[in-house]
């Protein structure tokens, strides 16, 4: 009997294909791509400013209204930070990456790959909430400061407008922070990949040819890296861009997209005006997408 | 080449590398001239490519010195040294194409553009890949990507050129014709050639001298022709073609002396008739244990005095089938007696 099943569907393999393949795209098609869909859907509809209802029929002028000054604000202060973040986790990530792939013992790689991807492990909330206490005004971070005497230097930094506030806990500066060490280990990972498919002959090779060492990082190990580095910041941006935990937790009453669309959908009840929120991020990582699948990104996921 | 009166090319002066407790490398002293066309042979694990590897500088010595036409390079940086290495991946970067890659030690030197294509185009010459430049390295064959590499080596005009089992990942065929245009180039560019490899029959036809290498020491420097008729040691004999070993009685009785005597399967004849022999004849009677006819020559095993020995007749003749052709056949087997050689001697 079961020697016949086999058997029957051994001589169709397309049923085989079908059956298999049915259940995750009909859940992609409906649960991922449908909720995306009726988001689109959404963002043009608009909200009646003296009621407050949602009124079903077609128009952009919720769009018209992500363009206003307030929103325009929103969005690039948003984009700033999703860049500086992705550029320093690129920064930091890369010594530690090449280490991890090229000098490190099969053992001690182990041990910093599981110490890369621990955090991963324990709750985002917690790790957000501690560095609120590790950054706050009486946290660890201020106590070591004044430990070497730097507050001074502190306070200058935090007098700065843009990036500072009352404390590090308070400021876009401290936001910056978080952001990078939370995303940090999603940068670490592509660019270590990518690191580990670069053979060392080829460094050698470099270096036998007569390239001084920056010479060999800048012509070979950068350039053969750099899909794995943008690889990795698809998702420092895309997370960065999308998040709004960290901005309510650390860092000033100044919004970010996440908290816009948050707030939006929530207590002011503008489900259009979050969906169109919404779909600005969507827009800018398929652009982003399209980019790095140019440059190759993808070889290194 | 003997007594050349210029500073070697390259010398090592009583050399060491340990990995650990490992002696990858173990007191090696080796002075290679030059302009020569060097072979460092061995099985793997030897010590030969470490040896290359710290010529190249990718490796220091754990002890000893390195010396490269006089200068101390024992602790110079690879690119430091007017040394190139042909990889045995090739190591031609992926992300540059032909010309890019033939140009990379001029460009990294920032030699002007002019000049960095003129000569690029001089080695596309050289390697008979004229019109490859803008090609990527992966469309290219094995036998391609080698001479690529030769070339982004040779254009530095280095004083000695290093190659890692530069043959090794190619067919026979190809292989065959590259030990031709590479001995060939070699004459034409006139500098010092180190190889390394594990096939004898390479080291063999292309090199002016061969390394024996084994456990981190050489057991023999010398021609391709000293190597095989007087290896030095019993390894040498052994892995440099096929030998029979005599020792012991059986030696005594052969030669007068009990010591190990190497003598080479082609060298001895088996015959079923007792033949008149001379004066310089050593002759010796056995049973034929196993035949096997490969076309060009018969391989013969035969059992004498309890020790096996390996005979290789030429089929001169259609008939020679017949002149032994049976598994347990008594045979007596002939050669002359400088054709035995005392190991070490």
């Amino acid at each position: 009997m079961l020697n016949k099943l086999s058997t029957y569907f051994y001589q169709r393999p397309r049923l085989v294909l079908f059956l298999f393949l049915a259940p995750p795209l009909l859940y992609m098609l409906v649960v991922y791509l449908g909720s995306l869909f009726l988001l689109l859907i959404n963002s043009f509809y608009y909200i009646d400013d003296f009621s407050g209802l949602i009124i079903r029929e077609f128009t952009l002028r919720t769009y018209a209204q992500i363009f206003s000054p307030a929103n325009r604000e929103i969005f690039a202060r948003t984009a700033t930070m999703a860049f500086f973040v992705t550029i320093t986790s690129a920064i930091i990530s890369f010594p530690l990456a090449y280490y991890i792939a090229k000098y490190a013992s099969r053992r001690l790689k182990t041990w910093l790959l599981i110490g890369v991807t621990i955090p991963l492990w324990s709750s985002y909330l917690v790790r957000v909430y501690s560095w609120k206490l590790i950054l706050a005004q009486e946290g660890i971070l201020s106590y070591f400061i004044n430990l070497f005497g730097l507050n001074g230097v502190l306070q200058w930094i935090l007098s700065f407008e843009s990036i500072g506030g009352s404390s590090l806990a308070l400021s876009p500066l401290g936001m910056f922070i978080v952001f990078v060490y939370i995303w940090l280990p999603y940068m670490i990972i592509p660019v270590q990949t990518a690191l580990e498919r670069v053979p060392n002959s080829l460094v050698e090779a470099a270096s036998d040819l007569g390239a001084k060492p920056l010479q060999t990082f800048r012509t070979v190990i950068l350039p053969m890296a750099f899909p794995g580095v943008i690889a990795g910041s698809i998702f420092t941006f895309s997370l960065t861009l999308g998040d709004f935990i960290i901005p309510l937790a650390v860092g000033n009453s100044k919004f970010f997209i996440g908290q816009a669309v948050y707030s939006y959908q929530g207590t002011a009840g503008n489900i259009p005006l979050a969906a169109a929120m919404t779909m600005g991020p969507v827009v800018i990582m398929i652009i982003y997408l399209l980019i790095a699948r140019r440059l190759g990104a993808f070889d290194a996921l | 080449m003997t007594n050349h009166p210029s500073t070697p090319a390259v010398q090592f002066n009583k050399v060491n590398r340990y990995f650990g407790e490992v002696k990858a490398v173990d007191e090696v002293d080796l002075e290679i001239r030059d302009g020569e066309f060097f072979a460092m042979l061995g099985p793997s694990g030897s010590g030969k490519t470490t040896c290359l590897r710290m010529i190249a500088g990718f490796d220091r010595p754990t002890g000893g010195s390195i010396y490269l036409y006089g200068q101390d390079v024992s602790n110079l940086p690879p690119y430091e040294r007017s040394v190139n290495t042909v990889f045995q991946d090739y190591a031609l970067f992926p992300h540059m194409n032909v010309g890019d890659n033939i140009a990379y030690g001029l460009m990294v030197k920032k030699v002007p553009k002019p000049e960095r294509k003129k000569r690029v185009d001089e080695m596309l010459d050289l390697v008979q890949l004229k019109g490859f430049d803008s090609r990527k390295p992966s469309q290219l064959s094995g036998g391609q990507r080698q001479r690529v590499a030769l070339a982004r080596a040779l254009i530095n005009h280095p004083k000695v050129l290093l190659l890692d089992e530069p043959l090794g990942a190619l067919d026979l065929k190809l292989r065959q014709q590259m030990q031709v245009e590479l001995k060939a180039i070699q004459q034409r560019v006139g500098i010092t050639f180190i190889f390394v490899t594990h096939d004898q029959e390479e080291a063999i036809t292309m090199s002016d001298r061969i390394a024996v290498f084994n456990h981190g020491k050489i057991e023999q420097i010398g021609s391709p022709s000293e190597i095989y008729e007087k290896p030095a040691t019993t390894f040498v004999a052994g892995f440099v073609g096929t030998s029979n070993l005599i020792g012991g009685e059986l030696a005594k009785r052969l030669t007068g002396s009990d010591q190990t005597f190497s003598i080479r399967p082609e060298k001895i004849h088996v015959s079923t008739t007792e033949k008149t022999t001379t004066i310089d004849t050593i002759t010796l009677d056995g049973v034929v244990r196993d035949v096997v006819y490969l076309g060009l020559y018969t391989r013969y095993l035969v059992e004498a005095d309890g020790v096996d020995i390996v005979v290789i007749e030429q089929n001169l003749k259609t008939t020679s089938m017949d002149v032994v052709s049976a598994k347990g056949q008594k045979v007596r087997l002939s050669w002359h007696k400088d054709h035995i050689s005392r190991i070490g001697a």
